[in-house]
């Protein structure tokens, strides 16, 4: 076990000798799997015997869809649990927070994944009441950084303000050593390199988070509505994060939104996020101090969160998404009751470890005791 | 003679044995004999010059079939069975229409701007604005670009197979065609974007350097993903299908076709052009249409490969550029597809995509119907 | 075929400008299958060189990707070739009937008003992108009647992609019939259908299973109606009628997103096993059926 942890650590000083200032999650990843005693993600079948009593299994299968921005986390949670509970299947399509929302009013599956929670004024939530049958619970599970990755030669270390980002991405800056972005990198030699940006061409809900973001933190350079879909003037647009990343990371001067997972393992250069507070490094702690600030605006059992984009909390990383699994607090089928409250209560408990070396961050304690109620209430 | 003939020859000896052993079968068991029976026929030159071995089967054949009324309805049975076939297809095509037409009236309706002459799209806000033109462009170009690309070398590859390698090479030349027809598309999404398309720089650079004045070949971006790039791609993909086709109908070529332009003293080309390229001719067109069909509606490759340009980019024309095709565009949004509005626009492109098709393909069909007689 | 056509002849017995002609086009030809193969085996060799390693492995053929992830090696494929067999099976099953009616119904009682729709009607289905196809099966089955998302609706929305292929191809092999064989059966008094069913279509028979066989190959690596009408499950459940199905389009396109992943490789060399075996799963399937084609054309 304690080979393993090593291995890991020194896994991620390669990150550190590439240019990525990663020691902090290294520590991050170290204390959050020490107190539990085990790693899910290199030692799945050896959990500690206490945690593994805890766990409750259900027999027989579950169905869910959406977010591709929670795909790595679900996967993790799924594979953990189907190794606890050998008579469990857990399968989940991710296809897009839209597609999971319509498949689950449509009843096609047992839970969804989304990036945002159910929208009344979209008739979501009234459509979901009706396929359950009870109201639907919209329950944050994991936190996404997004990540603003950037490829410049000779540049590792690049604080941006949201006002930076902006215009970068909106095309009112287009050289690296514009004289605005020296301004917030003193001690940086910045390049003449032309930057190249990059966004998803495909709907996104990270694309909307990022925008949700420019509109709150910096609304006088960014002035459209977020949505789906990236409506910015320049740049080019790639399928997927993974688009975004192979662009990225074949373009000198390329810089990119994306989860933080895929600039972890693309070894891309994360930029530090300044929103008037100091300059701050994206680190699982740094996300989750920033859930910390949203406030949870939904009532009864459902957990939607109103996130403080513009939040100059010290030490908060604000580009964050949090992303949500959609239920019904009462099935219609009593058995699935029993396994998505089994499976959910598995992934708000111990499935909360491990997953700052998939690029999340831990939901914060106090949201995840209110989690943890609403899970209880799931029949 | 050739090798072709003297196999007839064979095949004419070993059927008279046959019919000698087994002279005492009754007459019913030539209507349920196997096609081996009469698989010999077509390539035999048996038809034109009487055979006594033809002349027994004849003899057993016109006995088989006595009854003429039972022969009526089996007739008339099958009749109705192949036309209600086609009129299956009939009425799923327009079932098919149907719900295009459903889903995407409404948001065509509500179109705010010109459906099919502007470049905006934008569907996310409260109203919508939505045009098809530079959609129909990409698509168009990347497709008739790989058509140029492919029909031509797939005729050569089907030429070189059937007419000119020698057998030993034609054999695992075919194989290796065959096998890009059993590649998944989104393998050919994956190499394009990752492998191939980063390797043609030099040649862009180079069309650009001496060609750049015509607005086609002008370089607009240094991202990989250009409908240069999904177009070889494209071309690739739909090269087994023409190649497979157009090696059947030459392989078909009637041997006295061949034979009386190599009595003529013709050429090996002369005989080719003579007589195995009119013949091919309209398998070789419909073997195109299936190809541009495919490559009209590829989705899954041409949406990774394609970069798509930002909002209100201004038109290019140019190949070295980069671009969404109707059916990119609609899988770029499917996974957001939860609003019948919004989804309906995306609709509407594929409904386009459906009468573009429909358009190429009937101009397709009037060629090939100029010269429908047979041999 | 023509071994002994004799080219060197061209040189001496015709006039210059033929022989150059000739010449041309032969260089030409020979130019063209040589430019064509540079991309073809580029790709080829790309997918076996970087899959050949992952479908060597013990338990790829025989296991599924239950309880992996992309940090993790190991598993199979057996979950996606199940899924997938089941699913071009049963849309092979109910395409072929249906396009060799057509394609016989177009040719042989062609020229009435309703082949000539027909024949329309297939060229529009030619064009019809899959996830058009796989939106249309949606609408009709899931929205309309209420259905549960299963392998079966794939199939069905793979038999639109299907049918057109194999019609246009028997369509093809069936003109090719010499009408001297239909006219010399009916002189025999051999009703129409028969003649159709025992000599016409026997005579096209390895033409039309290139069709199944191109059909084939058209759909067995459709990802987009996978996405939209089952759901891709790394467990192994061969219930077309319920629940998610692996199939290997699905897999490979799971493994995408993990493709630039500098950490982990696992999901990459999945990616590129799962393509290689889709391939072999194919051309296994062309070798024998025109094994079969060509024992029914040349009896002995």
């Amino acid at each position: 076990m304690t080979e393993r942890k090593g291995l890991r650590v020194q896994m991620n000083r390669i990150g550190i000798a590439a240019g990525l200032t990663l020691g902090a999650v290294a520590l991050a990843a170290c204390s959050s799997s020490s107190s539990k005693g085990s790693d899910s993600s290199t030692a799945p079948a050896g959990g500690s015997s206490s945690s593994a009593a805890a766990t409750a299994c259900f027999s027989g299968s579950l169905k869910g869809e959406g977010s591709t921005a929670q795909k790595n986390a679900i996967e993790q949670w799924i594979t953990d649990y189907q190794t606890k509970c050998t008579g469990a299947t857990v399968n989940y399509n991710a296809t897009g927070s839209g597609a999971g929302v319509t498949q689950f009013t449509g009843k096609q599956v047992d839970f969804a994944g989304s990036d945002s929670a159910l929208d009344p004024t979209k008739g979501e939530v009234a459509a979901a009441q009706t396929a359950c049958g009870s109201p639907a619970y919209d329950l944050p599970m994991v936190t996404g950084p997004i990540a603003v990755a950037f490829k410049v030669k000779g540049v590792d270390k690049l604080t941006l303000t949201p006002s930076l980002i902006a215009k970068i991405f909106l095309g009112k800056i287009t050289t690296w050593n514009d004289p605005a972005i020296a301004a917030a990198n003193s001690g940086v030699t910045l390049p003449a390199t032309k930057i190249s940006v990059f966004f998803r061409s495909d709907a996104s809900g990270t694309t909307q988070n990022f925008e949700k973001y420019l509109a709150a933190a910096a609304p006088s350079d960014y002035t459209d509505t977020p949505s789906k879909s990236w409506t910015g003037k320049v740049g080019s647009g790639k399928k997927g994060s993974d688009g975004v990343q192979q662009g990225v990371s074949g373009t000198d001067g390329g810089i990119g939104y994306m989860e933080w997972s895929f600039a972890q393992n693309g070894n891309l250069g994360v930029a530090q996020v300044d929103n008037g507070g100091g300059a701050v490094e994206l680190t699982a702690a740094s996300a989750a101090k920033a859930v910390e600030s949203a406030k949870v605006t939904g009532t009864g059992g459902d957990l939607t969160m109103k996130l403080d984009y513009a939040t100059k909390a010290p030490g908060a990383y604000p580009l964050i998404l949090v992303t949500y699994e959609i239920v019904c607090s009462k099935y219609a089928d009593a058995s699935k009751g029993t396994a998505v409250k089994d499976f959910l209560s598995y992934i708000a408990g111990d499935g909360q470890t491990g997953l700052t070396d998939l690029g999340y961050a831990p939901l914060p304690d106090t949201i995840a005791t209110q989690v943890k109620a609403s899970i209880a209430k799931i029949s | 003679m050739t090798d072709q003939e003297s196999r007839d020859r064979e095949h004419a000896r070993a059927r008279a044995e046959r019919e000698a052993t087994h002279g005492s079968d009754t007459p019913d068991d030539y209507a349920n004999a196997d096609p081996n029976g009469v698989g010999p026929i077509p390539s035999s030159s048996a038809l034109t010059t009487p055979d006594p071995a033809d002349a027994t089967i004849s003899g057993s054949g016109v006995g088989a079939f006595g009854g003429r009324g039972k022969v009526r309805i089996g007739d008339k049975v099958f009749r109705y069975l192949t036309a209600g076939a086609g009129m299956f297809v009939c009425i799923l095509i327009t079932l098919v229409a149907v719900f295009l037409l459903a889903k995407a009236i409404p948001s065509i309706a509500n179109d705010k701007v010109n459906f099919f002459t502007s470049r905006t799209w934008l569907v996310s806000g409260s109203t919508l604005q939505f045009g098809i033109v530079d959609l129909l462009w990409t698509t168009v170009l990347s497709s008739v670009f790989a058509m140029l690309l492919a029909v031509p070398v797939a005729i050569g590859i089907a030429l070189f197979i059937t007419q000119y390698a020698p057998r030993q090479l034609a054999r695992p030349v075919a194989f290796v065609v065959d096998l890009l027809a059993a590649i998944p598309s989104i393998v050919y999404g994956v190499f394009g974007i990752t492998v191939f398309a980063p390797k043609l720089h030099g040649i862009i650079d180079f069309l650009n350097r001496y060609l750049g004045w015509i607005p086609l070949f002008k370089k607009q971006i240094s991202d990989p993903g250009t409908v240069f790039a999904g177009g070889i791609i494209l071309a690739i993909m739909i090269l087994p299908i023409i190649t497979a086709i157009a090696r059947e109908v030459f392989e078909r070529t009637p041997r006295e076709n061949v034979e009386a332009a190599w009595a003529l003293g013709a050429t090996r080309w002369e005989m080719v052009r003579l007589s195995v390229l009119p013949y091919g001719k309209p398998g070789v067109i419909s073997g195109a249409m299936l190809g541009l069909g495919r490559a009209l509606g590829e989705t899954i490759a041409i949406t990774l490969i394609l970069v798509a340009p930002p909002s209100g980019a201004p038109f290019s024309p140019s190949l070295f550029y980069g671009g969404e095709t109707f059916a990119s565009k609609i899988a770029n949004a499917a996974a957001e597809f939860n609003n019948p509005t919004q989804t309906g626009a995306y609709i509407a492109a594929g409904l386009v995509l459906f009468v573009l098709t429909f358009a190429v393909n009937a101009a397709a069909r009037i060629v090939v119907n100029r010269r429908r007689e047979f041999s | 075929m023509t071994a002994a056509a004799p080219t060197t002849l061209a040189g001496s017995s015709k006039g210059g400008v033929r022989a150059f002609k000739n010449t041309l086009a032969t260089v030409l030809v020979t130019a063209a299958f040589g430019i064509a193969l540079i991309p073809l085996v580029w790709l080829l060799w790309t997918v076996l060189s970087k899959g050949l390693k992952t479908i060597t492995q013990s338990g790829w053929w025989t296991s599924s990707q239950r309880n992996i992830t992309y940090r993790k090696p190991g598993g199979g494929v057996w979950h996606a070739i199940l899924g997938t067999a089941e699913q071009v099976l049963l849309c092979t099953l109910i395409s072929v009937p249906i396009a060799l009616l057509v394609g016989i119904y177009l040719i042989e009682y062609g020229g009435g008003r309703l082949a000539k729709l027909t024949s329309f009607m297939v060229d529009i289905l030619t064009g019809i992108p899959s996830i058009v196809a796989a939106l249309f099966i949606y609408a009709v089955f899931i929205t309309t009647f209420h259905g549960q998302r299963a392998g079966i609706y794939v199939s069905l929305a793979l038999v639109m992609l299907m049918v057109p292929v194999i019609v246009r191809t028997t369509e093809e092999m069936l003109k090719l019939v010499p009408n001297e064989l239909r006219e010399a059966s009916y002189a025999l008094g051999v009703p129409k259908w028969k003649t159709i069913v025992k000599i016409v279509v026997p005579t096209a028979f390895s033409g039309i299973v290139t069709g199944i066989m191109l059909g084939i190959a058209r759909v067995a690596g459709e990802t987009a109606p996978l996405l939209i009408l089952v759901g891709y499950s790394p467990d192994t459940n061969s219930n077309l009628l319920s629940g998610f199905q692996g199939s290997l389009p699905g897999m490979i396109y799971a493994q995408v997103p993990q493709l630039g992943n500098i950490r982990y490789h696992y999901a990459a060399d999945r990616m590129w096993g799962s393509a290689l075996t889709l391939i072999i799963i194919v051309m296994a399937l062309n070798l024998v059926a025109r094994l079969v084609a060509r024992r029914s054309k040349v009896s002995n």
